[in-house]
């Protein structure tokens, strides 16, 4: 299938509107991204034709719900290549997959005296749950590599910090949500592995960008999100290796995640109900199947090669404007975009900007200490790209955000 | 591109953006307090030295932040020079209503020539996002004549 932007446009009715009179040039997709018909008619036949509870009922609508809910675990396995789908986790979101490693794992598994490493370029979801972790009084370590000036994972540092072989887990991210920075998966896994580590990534962004193919990867725990891959809001995945998921001990308890309970004592259900307590996302998890389905007929390799065109275009055409400053030169980068300009603090800019009907996101995108290490506290403007994203709109950006210098001087 | 900007953007907000007045620490500060808005980072350090009688003697700021919460700061050292504690928190109530709004009501009345100067950042109320950014300045004022250390505009 060939990669049609005028029609896959058409396939995302909120692209078709004008805001504030003009064409809505949406480029905050890193934040969350915009849906396509396929994903809302199937949130919509769900609710309208096949919806009850899963897992309990013994009626026609409630086994052809759990049969959608079960099918779209199959849809999210085969899209990411798991070896068994029971290695997918639903969990609400990427920050709460994360959570149930930190709470489960690194409270069930990692001993006294063992680390946990992450990077300067986490987002908060993968900062805070392991600080929040270090100071249990568990004698966990919190140990962060450091990002080079380029806004590259510095290896040297993760295999210094490694080196002791006393990291337990690292947690790091396959693509920073403000340089656009890919690191180096593959590797990492070998970097882990050889020191007797674990290793986690928070694919919130790269899943989106990237073919991500776990039986290749050899990673333990892959969190991602829904709603940035075309999806709903309010469901995410962890994928997690069958063997981690029987030593981790549940995170919530209640209905579904067991497998007796008397008064006095339960028995958990197996992986991966073990982990979904309560009532789990059923709408969402069908909106998810329709959302790698929709991105499966067009084809990640095909994603990966149109956003890599906008990247390059993106760069050239931003390198152009006087005195702005970009966040991250990495040399493996996805689309997402954050850059200050001299005389316009990043706010007043993304006013402006939503007067020309481009949406960026302002501020510092939950990443505050990646902000601090470039010295960019009052933080930066993202503009971060979509499978619908056109040339034509890096364009528009680049010549609003020129206006806007003109504007502010 | 941006024409229509002008309203929330006058010339008399660049020019405090840009060249904010009172911007400097006051050593013999009386009263301190810092002003944080965490959702988009700007943060302002406000002094101020009280009088005799209560009334705000000198006003300074130092911090970081978009052109309209600087402006905003920069008028309001301006206007609440002068002031006793209970004007200045009269100031306060009112601007913040100008600022949601874009009206206000009691300017008829006693402070109309202060409220007037502060008119031109009554745009803001059209941009529900930016409102944080021009009470900053006036929250920590309000935190800094309560004695308080620290002030949110979340």
């Amino acid at each position: 299938m060939s990669f049609d932007i005028q029609c896959i446009r058409q396939d995302f009715p909120i692209l078709q509107q004008q805001i504030r009179g003009k064409p809505l040039v949406f480029l905050d997709s890193g934040a969350s991204a915009q849906k396509p018909r396929a994903v809302i008619d199937a949130m919509v036949r769900c609710m309208e034709e096949r919806y009850a509870n899963v897992h309990r009922g013994a009626y026609f609508l409630s086994e052809a719900a759990t049969e959608a809910y079960e099918a779209a675990r199959g849809a999210v396995a085969r899209f990411i290549n798991a070896a068994d789908p029971r290695e997918v986790i639903f969990t609400p979101n990427s920050t709460a997959a994360i959570n149930l490693v930190a709470h489960s794992w690194g409270r069930g598994v990692l001993r006294p005296g063992q680390a946990v490493l992450i990077s300067e370029m986490e987002h908060h979801a993968n900062l805070v749950p392991w600080q929040m972790l270090r100071d249990e009084g568990r004698g966990i370590e919190l140990r962060v590599a450091r990002v080079t000036d380029a806004g590259e994972l510095d290896l040297e540092d993760v295999a210094a910090k490694l080196a002791d072989g006393k990291v337990g887990l690292v947690a790091i991210t396959h693509m920073s949500n403000v340089l656009g920075t890919v690191t180096p998966a593959e590797r990492l896994v070998r970097m882990a592995h050889d020191a007797g580590a674990k290793i986690l990534f928070d694919g919130s962004q790269a899943a989106v960008h990237r073919r991500v193919d776990m039986q290749a990867l050899g990673a333990d725990f892959y969190a991602f999100t829904g709603h940035k891959l075309y999806g709903p809001t309010g469901i995410g995945v962890l994928w997690a290796r069958l063997e981690h998921q029987e030593r981790m001990p549940p995170f919530l308890g209640g209905g579904d995640m067991i497998a007796m309970v008397t008064i006095d004592r339960t028995e958990w259900a197996a992986p991966p109900a073990k982990f979904e307590a309560g009532t789990p996302p059923i709408i969402e998890a069908v909106g998810l199947h329709a959302a790698v389905d929709y991105v499966s007929a067009i084809g990640m390799p095909a994603v990966e090669a149109h956003e890599r065109r906008l990247v390059d275009h993106a760069m050239r055409r931003l390198s152009d404007i006087e005195s702005l400053g970009l966040l991250g030169r990495a040399q493996d980068r996805g689309g997402v975009f954050a850059f200050s300009l001299d005389n316009a603090h990043p706010h007043d800019l993304a006013t402006l900007l939503d007067r020309a009907g481009i949406a960026v996101r302002a501020g510092r995108h939950c990443a505050e200490p990646l902000h601090t290490r470039f010295g960019m506290e009052g933080g930066t403007v993202r503009a971060s790209f979509g499978l619908y994203t056109t040339e034509g709109e890096i364009d528009y950006l680049a010549e609003a955000l020129s206006k806007a210098r003109e504007f502010f001087a | 591109m941006f024409d229509d900007l002008r309203d929330l953007y006058q010339e008399v907000i660049l020019d405090h953006g840009r060249k904010p007045r009172n911007f400097r620490r006051l050593e013999d500060a009386d009263r301190s307090a810092r002003g944080d808005n965490p959702m988009c980072g700007d943060r302002l350090e406000l002094y101020l030295k009280l009088a005799p009688d209560g009334s705000i003697a000198d006003a300074a700021f130092q911090g970081r932040g978009c052109a309209i919460s600087t402006a905003s700061a920069s008028l309001m050292t301006e206007t609440v020079k002068g002031k006793s504690a209970g004007q200045a928190h009269a100031l306060a109530e009112r601007f913040r209503e100008l600022a949601m709004t874009g009206t206000c009501p009691d300017c008829g009345t006693d402070l109309a020539e202060e409220m007037e100067r502060l008119q031109p950042l009554s745009g803001v109320h059209e941009f529900p996002s930016r409102v944080k950014c021009a009470t900053l300045a006036w929250h920590t004022l309000n935190a800094a004549l309560e004695g308080a250390k620290e002030a949110s505009s979340e």
